[in-house]
Formats: structure tokens, sequence, C-alpha cells
């Protein structure tokens, strides 16, 4: 087995596909009153926009594309910070390839690097470390970002760097946490959600208990759920069955790759290099208490924002999103993408306006990138 | 958020650091095995694990994932037998008719 | 192989500002690296050509120029020297040319050793004389250390059309079908492995091929072959899209079909990147009627460059996108151009 394949097998697509019809049409779900399942993760919106999924699936379902991409959630004001750190003398700044076209209110970090910083982009947080250990007379900052997946990878790489007593390596954590996003939502009155497909990759670290509160607090379904089109449809199906069935569980699609408890490593890795910040901005949902991390005390050596003296720990100029741009709407579920007055217009791929443009996983790219607002409009042709 | 894709651990590459090989599709690379390190190392090559950004975060469970595919290829199966009952039925209601594309 | 026979007259190892400075040291780095290999008939500053391939009515001259750089100059497959010959070859071989002339400017960063410089030029001479092409003319240029990489090239081509061929994209007609020579992506998958920032390898290789011999016999197979393209950067979803745009038609991919290798799907799924976009330097897409599909397909799958060669899709009436893909589930995506590169990423 390969667990990639196996989950794309077309002839059990459809058997999953008709028992979605089936149980939509038992719950009496239609075009114009669906059922509006939020997928919390950009991977999933990802997912479901490369393999057509939302065109797929019963008309009496629709997909509302949650908060969970990191970048897209980013403010402005982070980008800020990131380019007044790679602006510094000495500084190689390292980052995920996902955060170099994000705008901020000056540059993106593209637009740094063309200036002159040296910004490099890396697959891991460990070849940051490599580039702090062959460069001693660099300062070597990380942008340690994304939710509790990645929060694991630039903890264990802190951990590595103080063993190793490597004295120019920091990271800029903005590292935030999946549960309190949805609180907010879950508590804002416009919101109509019906239930959730839930973080896969979050949940191998978090486990899946630290959803208990959409059930118990809320009533809503959520399916953990994996990142191949067959998992997708199967949680869609579960979380259908829930509500058909009237009952609100925390389920676990994906449990050939989540725990129930989680990851023992990773979540003591965590535990003892970050602690919660009080609250963390984010864009287009604004400040959310006990959403973000940062680095401890004790790690202190390792942190950017102490080091440069930068950053949550400093009194910020609040920046403005970008006149026009309806991201937090459109992220909270609020608006469509396409509903989005610059959305083509002040906003394309090309000259992003806000985040949700720039990241593939971004509600708006996603839908320009794979069609949803272009095919929507033309006839299909006849099977 | 947070691409994570299945490889192989093929090989432990440095002990001290928990590093080991693994390969996608052919493709290698170094990954740190710390997240799954509550386990002997030894035991984790040969054994297929999520990784993500250069972490082994987590060791697939075969016997889960099997689980899984059975009750997804059952929906198939029971799809398909379904269809070749309507198709039945159709055919018994329904005169042939010529010229059927 | 034209090694110098002779002892060197020149001194170190590297190149240095000495060598472009138009004295004695330059003429030797010419003579010795360059000239001597490629013997060009002309000793003057000028190529001399034969006008004689014009003399058939109807013929036409094809004029092609391309600059060549790449991160590291050698890798898998090929090296920057293959690429420039390759490259410019292809261009006019897609436009339906026979190619048959090139010549090559020389970038040189100060400091870039010599020995290297001895193995592009004989890459590329392996090249040219493989796909039937003289080097006739040349440049070098040595600049200080920083100003370039290594090396950068910059080839021109000149080739002819013979009478009555007429190759465009504005020829595709709705139901004509789209082939491929062969596997996709290999170039920009060696290259992001050879780079080694991103600590991956895999057993891949370049595709770096010359295509003149594949076009001439699919062009002399297929009377009707409407337009071909080679997929370089921005890989087959960008050709596609502007021959698409061009033609005014849609095309409609089928995922499924598509040549890749394991490989690069495995590099694509770490670094999240569509293969689709993928660098190319010895892919070509071309269009044929349906008619002429299986001619086509035959002659291609004859040539070691066609070997691979299917058919990934089929031109359709203009509807309201120019690519799109049909994938194995059932469903379809638009397949745009790229805003910029494909850049990793991990969400």
């Amino acid at each position: 087995m390969r667990y990639v394949e196996e989950f794309r097998d077309p002839k059990a697509a459809k058997g999953v596909l008709a028992a979605i019809a089936r149980v939509a049409c038992e719950i009496g779900a239609t075009r114009e009153e669906p059922v509006r399942i939020m997928e919390i993760c950009g991977g999933h919106t990802h997912a479901i926009f490369r393999y057509g999924l939302d065109k797929l699936v019963h008309e009496g379902i629709e997909f509302i594309h949650g908060p969970g991409c990191p970048v897209c959630v980013l403010p402005m004001s982070r980008v800020d910070e990131c380019v007044e750190i790679a602006e510094r003398p000495g500084v190689i700044f390292t980052t995920f390839g996902d955060a170099m076209r994000v705008p901020g209110s000056r540059k993106s970090l593209m637009q740094a690097k063309a200036d002159g910083c040296d910004i490099r982009m890396v697959y891991s947080p460990l070849d940051a470390l490599e580039l702090a250990r062959r460069n001693p007379d660099r300062e070597v900052v990380f942008f340690g970002l994304g939710f509790e997946t990645t929060t694991p990878s630039t903890a264990l790489t802190i951990q590595q760097a103080a063993r190793e007593r490597i004295g120019n390596f920091t990271v800029f954590c903005n590292h935030i946490t999946v549960p309190p996003p949805i609180k907010a939502l879950l508590d804002d009155p416009h919101m109509k959600l019906d239930g959730f497909v839930g973080p896969g990759h979050v949940s191998m670290v978090i486990g899946i208990h630290p959803y208990d509160f959409i059930a118990r607090d809320y009533g809503k379904p959520i399916v953990v759920a994996g990142f191949e089109p067959l998992d997708l449809l199967q949680s869609v199906l579960m979380v259908l069955e829930q509500i058909r069935d009237g009952r609100a569980e925390v389920e676990n699609q994906y449990a050939r790759v989540v725990p129930e408890h989680g990851n023992p490593v990773s979540l003591a890795a965590i535990a003892e290099v970050y602690e919660e910040r009080p609250s963390f901005e984010w864009r287009g949902l604004g400040e959310i208490d006990a959403s973000g991390l940062r680095i401890r005390e004790a790690y202190r050596a390792y942190d950017a924002e102490a080091k440069f003296g930068i950053g949550y720990a400093v009194v910020r100029a609040k920046v403005d999103e970008p006149e026009g741009c309806a991201c937090g709407a459109v992220m909270t579920g609020r608006i469509k993408p396409t509903a989005c007055p610059q959305f083509g217009r002040g906003c394309t791929p090309d000259m992003p306006l806000g985040a949700l443009m720039v990241s593939s996983e971004g509600a708006c790219a996603a839908y320009w990138t794979y069609g949803g607002a272009r095919v929507a409009s033309e006839t299909e042709p006849a099977e | 958020m947070c691409l994570g894709i299945p490889g192989q651990i093929v090989e432990i590459t440095d002990e001290a650091r928990l590093m080991a090989m693994a390969d996608v599709s052919g493709v290698q690379r170094e990954v740190s095995l710390a997240p799954v390190s509550d386990r002997p190392l030894a035991d984790l090559v040969g054994e297929w694990v999520l990784i993500h950004v250069g972490f082994a975060m987590a060791v697939i469970d075969e016997h889960e994932a099997a689980e899984t595919l059975e009750a997804l290829r059952g929906l198939g199966e029971a799809q398909e037998a379904l269809e070749a009952m309507e198709q039945g039925a159709r055919a018994f209601d329904e005169p042939v008719r010529e010229n059927a594309q | 192989m034209n090694m110098p026979s002779k002892p060197s007259r020149l001194r170190g190892e590297r190149v240095t500002l000495a060598h472009g400075g138009g004295g004695r040291a330059m003429r030797d780095l010419i003579e010795e690296v360059f000239t001597g290999v490629f013997r060009p008939e002309s000793g003057e500053d000028q190529a001399r050509l034969s006008s004689d391939a014009l003399q058939v009515p109807g013929a036409r001259l094809a004029f092609t120029t391309d600059s060549y750089v790449v991160t590291p100059v050698e890798f898998p497959g090929g090296d920057i020297g293959k690429l420039a010959v390759c490259g410019t070859v292809n261009d006019l071989a897609v436009g339906g040319a026979q190619p048959l002339w090139l010549s090559a400017s020389f970038i040189i960063e100060e400091g870039c050793e010599i020995a290297l410089l001895h193995r592009i030029v004989a890459s590329m001479a392996r090249e040219a004389e493989a796909a039937g092409v003289k080097i006739v003319t040349g440049d070098t240029k040595v600049v200080e250390k920083g100003s370039c990489d290594t090396v950068f090239i910059t080839t021109s081509g000149v080739g002819v059309i013979p009478p009555g061929r007429d190759l465009g994209a504005v020829h595709i007609r709705p139901g004509d079908v789209a082939i491929v020579n062969g596997v996709l992506g290999d170039h920009g998958a060696t290259i992001l492995a050879a780079r080694g920032d991103l600590a991956l390898s895999a057993p891949l290789q370049s595709d770096c091929q010359a295509l003149g011999h594949l076009m001439a016999a699919v062009a002399g197979a297929c009377p009707n072959l409407r337009a071909a393209r080679d997929a370089t950067r921005g890989g087959l979803a960008s050709a596609l899209n502007e021959m698409a745009e061009a033609a005014n038609v849609s095309v409609e991919l089928d995922e499924a079909s598509l040549p890749l290798r394991p490989e690069v799907k495995g590099m694509c799924e770490i670094l999240g990147l569509d293969p689709l976009y993928l660098a190319n330097e010895g892919a070509l897409v071309l269009f044929v009627p349906e008619a002429e599909a299986d001619a086509a397909l035959a002659t291609m799958r004859a040539l070691p460059s066609g070997r691979a060669a299917v058919i990934v899709g089929r031109a359709t009436e203009r509807g309201s996108v120019p690519v799109r893909m049909t994938s194995a589930f059932g469903g379809t995506r638009i397949v745009d151009m790229l805003v910029g590169e494909q850049l990793p990423r991990i969400c």
C-alpha cells in the first residue's frame, strides 16, 4: 500500500457520491437550502478544487471554506516585521515558499529579496538550522509559520539548536492554533454552519479531543478527515449521517494517521518551547484570545522577537487591511469569493490585494485557479 | 494547510540526531524521526510515515488504512450492484429501443 | 573529441578578466576553447552562409534567438551548452524549419574553470553534430565575479522552412488531438533536485534533447500537422494556454493520460508543485487532425525522442477557459497560466 492512489479510486468514489446523494435527499438538502459544511483546513479547500469535488457532490451540499490557511490569516503587520528583520545587516531570512508573495504594507518578501535582502526559501526548519551551522558569522532567522501540524517542527528544531548551542539561529514565531478561531466562528451570530470537516494533519498532532466542545457545546458534527479525495467524500458522508441521525460527535475518518490522543512527543516539544500569547491578530478575524504561541523565556536566545526587538513584544503600529478587501467576510463564510467587489478586478493572483488571493490554499486563489468562478458560468457539455 | 505526504523509511542515517532517509515515489530526502521516536528507531525502518516539512509526524497505521478502504470499496460495490439492478429492472420494464446509443 | 592537441597556451585553470581584454590571452582562450572545437569555416568576423536551400521557390528562412541561464550549469542529463544548442534547434524545429546554423555567445564570469568551458563546448559540438546544425559564429565576454553566474550562453539559429509548410497555432481546429512526445517535467524536477538546497535526491535526468529529426519525421507523415510548441518554461500548461488562445479554441486535457514518472510525481507531492508547470527541455506538444493521429504516434514512437508519445487531450470549440483538465476522478478543473514561478509550499 502506498496510501495515495488507493484513496483516489474512481469506482469507490461513485459509491460514496451516491451515498452522499441518498443521505442528502433523506435530510432534505437542496440547492436552495443546502447543508453547509465548513472544511476548516486550507489543504482540504485545495483538494476540493483540485479534484472538482464541489461539482461532483450532490447539489444540496455547500462547502464553506474555513480559516485554516496560515498564510491567509497572516496580518500585514507580521509580513512587515519579516521584511524589517530581513533588512537587518548580516541576516539570512529563511521561510517556506508559501509566505514569499504575501503582500505587506510596504512590500512582500519576494520584493524585499529583489531589493537585496538575503531571503531564502527552505523546505524544512532543519534546513534553516543547517544554514546557521554553515554560516556562523551570519544571523539566520526562520519564519515560524503555521498551525499545530508545523509547530512541532520548529519546536524540535529550536531544541536541537539549543542542544548544539548554536548561537546564530532564531525563530520568528507566528504559530497559531486551530480551536480558538473555530470557537470564534461558532460564536458569530451570522454564521450558519451545519457541520465541520476537521483538519487531519493538525489532528495527528493534537488528537481529536480538542474539538469536543464543537459537538458538546454547539451541537455540531465534526469529522476529522484525510486529504485524498475519497477521504474528503467519506467525511462529508459521515457528517451528513450524523445530521440525519440527530447526532453531534467528533468522528475520525483519518484513523490511519490521526491517533485519538495525538502525538505525545510533538505535544511535549510544543509545551516545552512555546506558551500561549494572551491574544493574536488574525487577518480578517481580528484579535482572538489565546490563539497564538510565543517562545518561552527558557528559549529566549532562539526568539527573533527578543533578539531584534520586533513583534508582539513591542508596541506595534496598527496596519489597516487594504481598502475594499473582503478577505474577512470570505474567510468567515459570510460571502463567496466571487461576491467580493475586488475579486478578479482589483485583486487577482498577478496583483493580489488580500492574502486569500496569494496562497494556493486561499479560497479566492482556489476559485480563480481551479475555476469555481469561471466554470460556473459555463454550460457543461451534455454527457 | 499542512501538506503532508506518505513516505517509507529506508534507513537510519544519524541515530544521535534521529535522522533517517525516507523515500517518496523514488525521491529521497533525509527526515527527522523525532516526533515518532517514542519507539525504537530500528523498528521504524520499512514503516510508512506521514512527512511534513522534513519531519516524520506519524507512523501510518496499515490496519486502519485497510479498514477505511474496505468501507469505501464496500460503498463502491454496493453502488455497482444497485446500478446493475436498476439496469436490469429497466431492461425488464421497457421495450428495447432501436438505435439506442 | 576535438580537444587541443598541442600544449595549452592558457595560463592557470580559471578565466580571468585578461581573457576578455582583447589581447593575446583572449585570442588564446577563443582559439583553444571555442574555435578549435567548433571550427567555423570563416575566419572573418561574420559567418558566410550558402543560400542554396532558399533557391527552392516558396522556401522561407526561420530565425530565432534565446538566452540560457541555469543553476547548476552541469546537471544530470545535460549542461548549459547542450541546453543552448537543443533549445534553439527546437525553437526552429517546432516551426517546421530544418535547423541549419547557430551562433553562440558566451558571457563568462571571472573565475570560471577553463575545464568546465571545455566540457560545455564539447557538449555543444556533440549536440550540434547530432542535430545536423553548424555553430558558425560566436562571441565571448568576460565579466567581473558576481556580474553573472558562471556562464550565460545566447544562441541564435537559422533554419529553412520548405515550401508549402505553414505550422502555427492559428491552424488548430476543434477536434484536433494534442500529442506529447514523452514524459513531462523531468527537466524541472532534475534541476530542483540538482540545486541541492532542498536536499532531495532522485534518479532523474533532464529530458534535454534536440527535436529536429522528430519534427521532420512527423511533418513528413502528417500533411495536415497544425502546430507544435516545445513545452519549456511554464511547462505543458503554459504552452497549451498560449496555443489555445492563439487558435481561439479550448483544450480538454485528460489527467490520466499525462506521461509522468513516479519520481516527478513524488517530487511534486513533496513540494506541493504541479507537474504541468514544470519545465521541459526536450518535450513538445503538437496538434494534428484526428485522422492523422495514428500516423503521428507511429512516426514519433519509432524515434528515440518520441518513444513515449501519447495523446493527452483534444481541441474543442472555444469555451469559457482556454485549458481544462478532467481528472481520473471525474472532476474537472481549469489549467491556467502561472502568475510567476511555482514556489515550493508547505500548505
